[in-house]
């Protein structure tokens, strides 16, 4: 019942795949194993924890909600594509190490993923705001305190950035 | 030494790889024809296990192989008791250590019963559903009281009870004390602990290479060293033929230092006999059962004090659930029977505990391992006895604070680390003044609280004390060795799950080296890099495993002088060790860099002196003679909103004492964390099982881990006690936030709605918005 088999072509941080794959097929799963991505994490699988959050064609989701399938013609973001291709850190990401917004860094990449997406929307927010937006993404380790700093700082390095 | 980083806020080493995806986590790993294995669980609680039929599952397309307790033959046997009980006069202990998969009897739900191998998850998933389980349903224990009635159903039928262990211990003569009192005080208290579901649950990968008769397994430990030791023991094989790596650990918190786990104690075996790399990745429903929890405690608790409010005794009888097996012993209740004592003079000290099978999942520490209970009843007795004497709660503490010159102080009763309780050092009442004075206590209570009330408002002020017994031996263990290129590279025994041990160590090398953080490589984890160790739990590893690399690092640098001043011919003491090399003081032209040293250290040719060791190294040991003791205070004001009573956090205190402070940086992150979990344990988190031992809210959407909208801003402060115990006077930090947050938040609602003039007393933990309102509705009955 599971064999049949799909054919999908998407592209992932601006590279184009074609894959065949089960209809069953978790999209993160499919980055994980199959595009061999495994900076997506996966904590819960039933939509809770965040983890998993990427971007599809700029909308933060919960790659564990979605099958490979459902991306066929679409554009995934995920961690390994928020870097410069010199290595060169995004403001988020620099901003969650200069805060120390990470410990054991397994959510990491979800809340990297849901706060590109929130602070490109949004640029300017407030504390409360960020706290709203990070609610989706459960981080057992900081308490969050010094995410919602990490993102404070980082809206204000993208604004100064801005042209 | 000079001490430019140690101290400082450092940022740390280990984050580019995490914020980039780049850091290997246990599901990460991929290797050439890697099979998949499921684990068919129990969905009862306790039952008599007639069959397991899995020839359908063999037959599904995909599968490689079905196990069940039988197919394991000699290699089935009980696991190790981890943790012996400790040498108290007249304890009981039944051990019944778990098994790798359930044989004739299921004692918890979510008990591993056969083990399905395919070439995918998915197909080892879909396999599941074909074995055919034939159970023999049995009543479950589930409440610990009903546990130990007569004509119960036991979860080892051949103990003939249910006691797991029975404890007594006392300090001074409680019957004496109290018969001199002025006031007892006597109340039931229940305290639940959670699951500390960090986000990643546990993994394992078992790869045998034949050839090479080695085993390497990948496991999401705390323990690397004591696994590898406990898998070699159990295949036959030798220490040196199995490696066993902790990668990159997405959290822990206790619960990943139980061995042998089922997964772990089954998969390597099955690669030996497959010949075929073979890996585990636990989902979170499986989390939530089959990892272990804490739990709850029931303590009838008693407080004999005089008429100023001074402290003579404390009387405690208290319940455990232990779940269904014991292998770690009595840490929990142990810690909670010791830490009950708290900051206070208690002259007169009498606890019993009973630790109760249950038909549950297995109870092992997560953090704070029991602290939280004997802190919630002592802090809890306190308000209670500071409410009939008429002193204010932050008084009552203050009178019965260990004074600054008792230390060490002795209470006597025996700890988790089998020696008596004594605490090291401590300045406690600084760290109550100074949580007063942040949390503006003089002004809450005279202004801001009658005005808020006025309006309407319902907010209340807590302060809640601890202590916190840390950095526990036996010993930690670590190898600096200065490469050619300069920098260093550092080995240790412990694992790590996010404690930023890959910069806090790198500060204590980078001062006694001369060399930069970013130049030292840690090493946590690895059993190949590393032989030697016990793992990281009890607040321990920057306190014993930094000791040791602090060790290490001093040795490496009196060879580097020695080498130097052989090379310029003058004294050490003529030298400076400083941005990577020796030079001569005060004519810092004149150098010699480390790598330069590591290659002279290591000469191909020519005579070195008999007794010579090569190269900049130097592996080290450090094991402390008891643990040592942290402290704080925590202080809260919430704002509970009448109808709903759903409570809002205003501000969050915390003054804490750990000793001499690594990185300041990392210090604040461990408190923040700790102090979120223990918000979840106070106000958001249960276990909630029904009475067929069913755990109801198995999920995260179910089970609610308290989310950047529920932890409010912590304002955070520290005091300097260092630690005697150690070269660096340092203690441990990782479980001070969670412990006192239940006493306090209870404290706090009690006074936001004013709960004394209604005679309703917050006696447990978890409180949540509906359980407010049952305990206030029952108050209104009475």
């Amino acid at each position: 019942m599971a064999t049949e088999r799909h054919d999908v072509e998407l592209s992932v941080n601006g590279v184009a795949y074609r894959r065949s794959v089960e209809a069953r097929m978790l999209l993160s799963d499919f980055l994980r194993h199959e595009l061999h991505l495994a900076g997506t994490h996966v904590g819960c699988e039933h939509g809770v924890c965040g983890a998993c959050t990427v971007l599809l064609d700029g909308a933060a989701v919960r790659s564990c909600l979605m099958f490979a399938v459902q991306t066929d013609g679409c554009a995934v973001s995920t961690i390994e594509g928020l870097a410069s291709s010199d290595g060169e850190l995004s403001p988020i990401q620099t901003a969650m190490h200069e805060h120390h917004g990470l410990q054991c860094g397994y959510c990491t990449p979800g809340i990297l993923m849901t706060m590109t997406a929130f602070l490109r929307d949004k640029p300017d927010p407030t504390e409360q705001e960020v706290r709203e937006a990070l609610s989706g993404n459960l981080c057992r380790c900081t308490g969050y305190q010094n995410i919602v700093d990490a993102m404070m700082a980082a809206a204000r390095a993208i604004r100064a950035a801005a042209p | 030494m000079t001490t430019r980083f140690f101290g400082a806020p450092v940022k740390r080493n280990e984050d580019r790889k995490l914020l980039t995806g780049q850091a290997m986590f246990i599901d990460d790993v991929e290797l050439p024809g890697l099979l998949h294995a499921a684990f068919l669980r129990s969905q009862v609680a306790h039952a008599r296990i007639r069959s397991i039929d899995v020839s359908e599952a063999l037959k599904r397309p995909g599968v490689v192989a079905v196990y069940t307790a039988n197919d394991l033959g000699d290699y089935w046997r009980p696991g190790p008791l981890l943790v012996s009980p400790p040498p108290i006069p007249g304890i009981v202990f039944n051990e019944r250590t778990h098994v790798p998969l359930a044989k004739d009897f299921v004692r918890c739900a979510g008990e591993p019963l056969a083990i399905v191998v395919a070439e995918s998850r998915y197909l080892a998933e879909d396999a599941l559903d074909d074995i055919f389980v034939d159970l023999d349903i049995l009543p479950a224990v589930v409440d610990v009281e009903k546990a130990l009635q007569k004509g119960t159903a036991h979860v080892h039928a051949d103990l003939g009870s249910n006691v797991a262990a029975h404890v007594h211990q006392t300090k001074g003569d409680y019957a004496k004390a109290a018969a001199k009192a002025h006031l007892t005080l006597k109340r039931r208290f229940r305290y639940e602990h959670g699951i500390s579901s960090p986000i990643e649950t546990r993994g394992v990968v078992a790869q045998w290479d034949a050839r090479a008769e080695h085993m390497t397994v990948w496991d999401t430990t705390q323990a690397p060293v004591f696994v590898r030791n406990l898998l070699a023991g159990a295949l036959g094989l030798g220490e040196g033929q199995v490696r066993v790596i902790a990668p990159f650990v997405g959290g822990g918190f206790g619960p990943k230092i139980l061995m042998l786990y089922p997964e772990e104690a089954t998969l390597p075996w099955i690669a030996m006999r497959l010949k075929r790399p073979i890996k585990w990745i636990e989902d979170r429903f499986e989390h939530f059962v089959a990892t272990t929890h804490e739990r709850g405690q029931i303590h009838d608790a008693e407080i004999a004090l005089d008429r100023d409010g001074r402290i003579l005794g404390v009387k405690d009888v208290f319940l455990h659930d232990n779940g269904a097996y014991n292998p770690y012993g009595l840490t929990v209740p142990i810690n909670s029977q010791c830490t009950m004592l708290g900051p206070y003079v208690i002259p007169a000290y009498d606890s019993t505990f009973t630790s109760v099978f249950t038909n549950l999942t297995i109870v092992t520490p997560y953090r704070g391992a029991g602290r939280q209970h004997g802190v919630f009843v002592i802090e809890r007795l306190l308000d209670l006895a500071a409410h009939e004497l008429g002193i204010d709660p932050t008084e009552i503490r203050r009178h019965n604070l260990i004074p600054p010159d008792a230390f060490p102080y002795q209470n006597e009763i025996i700890y988790q680390d089998f020696a008596p309780l004594q605490y090291d050092s401590g300045n406690y009442e600084p760290v109550l003044d100074r949580a007063l004075e942040m949390i503006g206590h003089k002004t809450f209570i005279n202004e801001e609280q009658p005005k808020l009330r006025a309006q309407g408002r319902c907010v209340g002020i807590g302060i809640a004390c601890y202590v916190e017994g840390t950095g526990i031996g036996p010993y930690e263990g670590a190898k600096v060795q200065v490469r050619a290129n300069g920098k260093v590279s550092v080995a240790t025994g412990i694992g790590t799950q996010g404690q930023g041990h890959f910069t806090s160590f790198a500060q204590i090398v980078a001062d006694q080296l001369g060399v930069k953080v970013t130049d030292v490589d840690i090493v946590t984890g690895d059993t190949d890099r590393f032989y030697w160790g016990a793992g990281t739990f009890a607040s321990r590893g920057a306190v014993v495993a930094g000791n040791a690399v602090n060790e290490a690092s001093l040795a490496v640098r009196k060879k580097a002088l020695k080498l130097a001043s052989d090379a310029f011919e003058c004294a050490e003491e003529d030298l400076v060790l400083a941005d990577g090399s020796v030079s001569i003081t005060g004519i810092p032209e004149k150098f010699i860099s480390l790598g330069e040293l590591v290659l002279r250290a290591n000469p191909m040719r020519g005579a070195v002196q008999p007794g010579t060791e090569p190269g900049l190294e130097s592996t080290q040991y450090f094991g402390p003679a008891s643990g040592t003791t942290a402290n704080g205070v925590h202080a809260v004001i919430v704002e509970v909103d009448p109808s709903t009573y759903d409570m809002k956090i205003l501000k969050y205190v915390v003054v804490h004492d750990c000793g001499t402070v690594i990185n300041p940086l990392i210090l604040a992150g461990q408190i923040h964390g700790g102090v979120a979990q223990g918000i979840g344990n106070a106000f958001y988190e249960k276990l909630a099982f029904d009475e067929h031992g069913q755990l109801l809210n198995a999920s995260l959407a179910d089970y609610l881990l308290p989310t950047a909208l529920e932890i409010p801003r912590m304002e955070l402060d520290h005091a300097t006690t260092p630690s005697p115990l150690n070269p660096l006077g340092i203690k441990g930090a990782g479980e001070a936030g969670a412990i006192p947050v239940g006493p306090l938040i209870a404290q706090a609602i009690e006074d936001a709605l004013q709960l004394k003039r209604k005679k309703v007393e917050l006696l447990e933990i978890p409180l949540s918005p509906s359980r407010v309102f049952e305990l206030i509705r029952e108050g209104d009955k009475r």
